[in-house]
């Protein structure tokens, strides 16, 4: 019992004093994460506005197959991933495998099908009176995209939110695309996975607090979204 | 200015539009009447290219609507819509209303002063900053209204405006409808199921039924010369019936008329042996006492009061004079003379009352 609560006063310590691991780990995920988040949203939103406004064949199944990827396993992602980023893969040229790049492409896959299917879900749930209200009202077709976009914001930063989340908690993919290496590819979730494994407890609860902070943080910001 | 030629319209297997055919002139108030479920709705939609029509053709200003793949936007722009269901967008009220300005380009200034004109002039000046969801039901459906009229729209559709609505908020609704349609020359199609905001607002009623209109005219002429029994019933005419001219007099527009075992004289120009169906309005019934003298010029029918209801200040009476008239009695007269269930009078009414809508 006691190493657990030396653990976290431990814990409390490198955080108050801005341990240079725990600052070095902490400053990388959430690089690597917010990049991994922007990319995604920059594919997923428009794609998830072209999806949810235009009528094709096989759309309702597209959408199902975005909705069943919600629960991807990130180890199938870091699998994949490995494949195509290793030497003999079909993106090895880019020597990706076993770098940050490489961790945030893996997250990126991750939260593909979340922020577009939830970029779905926002524009869709409009009311239709709103559509035909901005249709009505002369919009061309950029000024309804953009319009129908604005009155779906906070449903859409939702999304993207909950991409984030998804992105910074995932061990499995980040492990196996960056391998873990202290100094390039280590995040918190990585580092609390290896750091446990060896028995320095403190540095994994520290790590585990400052992940909990984020994570609180983030469900914050999203429930004041959704309030919105 | 909008011809709207044999439009149909599908959907899947279920036919609301069925050949539609009207003329909306330029600057003038057209009424879509009908109750609920008959394509009004839908023809509006088509009207303002939110729909397109299965066959058939509309005709703006000598275009044809539908004639490319998408209505031109510069086309659009020429007309806006307000729907039954109150819909703001998520932005405060001045913003809700200068949404169409801003698609269009207008400057900040322009865009200032008309959406402040547009506040005054449906009472909301200083609620510009406030969160339009904040709004109730009335004060939201007139930001709708404003903002489907500030950028002068040529047509302005109304899908049912009022239909969840209070008595107040409908009656300033119709005010704001008056006003743009005289101030600013906005032609103006609506759909209502209320005939008498139809019969307040408009210049033409068109009434529509099972998907194509029954009767296009006046207000006054739609409740005083229903077109056909459908449409008597609908504009609340209980006294619809068949029956045979019997003789026609020598003026030649006079004759009589009967129905079951009763005989009226009537003013018509169908021919002796015609089968017809006919209308009288209940307003234009007299109910006398049973002992009341034959009156010159008028029908006089005796009869039974089989039932008797209220309808705010005025009571109906159905009498059973060979075929049972619905007769109005005001409140005054009930009271007065004692009329009650089983009592015998007479109804008098004159020949012109009469109605013969059509030949069956």
């Amino acid at each position: 019992m006691n190493y657990i609560i030396e653990g976290i006063y431990q814990a409390f310590v490198l955080i108050i004093t801005l341990n240079p691991e725990v600052v070095d780990i902490t400053i990388r995920t959430l690089t690597i994460t917010l990049g991994a988040t922007l990319i995604a949203s920059v594919l997923c939103i428009p794609l998830g506005i072209y999806i949810a406004f235009n009528e094709f064949y096989g759309r309702k199944t597209l959408i199902s197959v975005i909705q069943t990827l919600y629960a991807l396993p990130t180890v199938v992602v870091g699998l994949v991933m490995y494949m195509i980023l290793s030497n003999n893969g079909p993106l090895g040229f880019l020597d990706l495998l076993f770098t940050s790049t490489g961790v945030m492409l893996g997250q990126v896959v991750l939260i593909l099908p979340i922020i577009t299917g939830l970029t779905i879900s926002a524009l869709s749930n409009l009311d239709s009176t709103i559509r035909d209200t901005i249709v009505s009202l002369g919009a061309t077709t950029g000024q309804f995209f953009t319009s129908m976009v604005l009155e779906a914001r906070f449903a859409i930063m939702s999304a993207v939110i909950m991409g984030f989340s998804r992105a910074i908690s995932e061990v499995g993919a980040a492990i196996m695309i960056g391998g873990n290496i202290k100094g390039h590819t280590r995040i918190l979730t990585t580092a609390i996975t290896l750091e446990t494994n060896i028995g320095n407890f403190s540095l994994s609860v520290a790590l585990g607090i400052i992940l909990l902070l984020i994570a609180l943080t983030v469900t914050m910001i999203v429930s004041r979204f959704q309030q919105s | 200015m909008i011809e709207i030629d044999n439009i149909h319209k599908n959907f899947e297997a279920n036919n609301v539009l069925k050949g539609v055919y009207a003329n909306i002139k330029m600057g003038e108030i057209f009424t879509i009447i009908g109750p609920s479920g008959q394509g009004k709705s839908t023809l509006l939609r088509i009207l303002n290219t939110l729909e397109t029509p299965s066959s058939g053709k509309i005709f703006f200003d000598g275009n044809d609507l539908f004639s490319g793949k998408k209505t031109p936007v510069d086309v659009r722009r020429r007309m806006s819509m307000v729907f039954q269901k109150t819909a703001v967008f998520d932005m405060n009220v001045f913003d809700n209303i200068a949404i169409g300005l801003k698609y269009r380009g207008f400057s900040k200034t322009d865009i200032s002063e008309t959406v402040n004109r547009a506040l005054d002039e449906i009472g909301l000046s200083g609620y510009g900053g406030r969160s339009a969801g904040t709004l109730s039901g009335g004060e939201m459906q007139r930001v709708a209204l404003a903002r489907a009229i500030v950028s002068k729209p040529d047509v302005l559709y109304l899908d049912e405006p009022t239909a969840s609505l209070d008595p107040v908020n409908t009656e300033k609704i119709e005010e704001l409808i008056l006003h743009y349609n005289r101030e600013y020359g906005t032609t103006i199609v609506m759909s209502t199921h209320d005939m008498l905001q139809g019969q307040r607002l408009s210049d033409r009623i068109g009434v529509m039924m099972d998907g194509r209109f029954l009767q296009i005219a006046a207000p006054d002429e739609i409740f005083s010369r229903p077109g056909n029994e459908n449409v008597a019933r609908f504009i609340g005419i209980n006294n619809v019936f068949y029956g045979t001219i019997k003789e026609k007099y020598s003026d030649g527009v006079h004759g009589t008329l009967k129905s079951g075992n009763v005989v009226i004289i009537v003013k018509t120009n169908y021919k002796f042996g015609d089968r017809v169906t006919f209308c009288i309005r209940p307003e234009e019934i007299t109910v006398h006492d049973h002992r009341a003298e034959p009156i010159k010029g008028r029908n006089m029918l005796p009869g039974k009061i089989v039932s008797i209801h209220r309808q705010g200040r005025m009571m109906y009476a159905d009498i059973d004079a060979g075929i049972t008239i619905s007769a109005m009695v005001t409140w005054e007269q009930y009271e007065g003379s004692g009329f009650e269930e089983g009592n015998n009078v007479m109804l008098s009414f004159k020949p012109r009352s009469v109605f013969v809508m059509e030949k069956v």
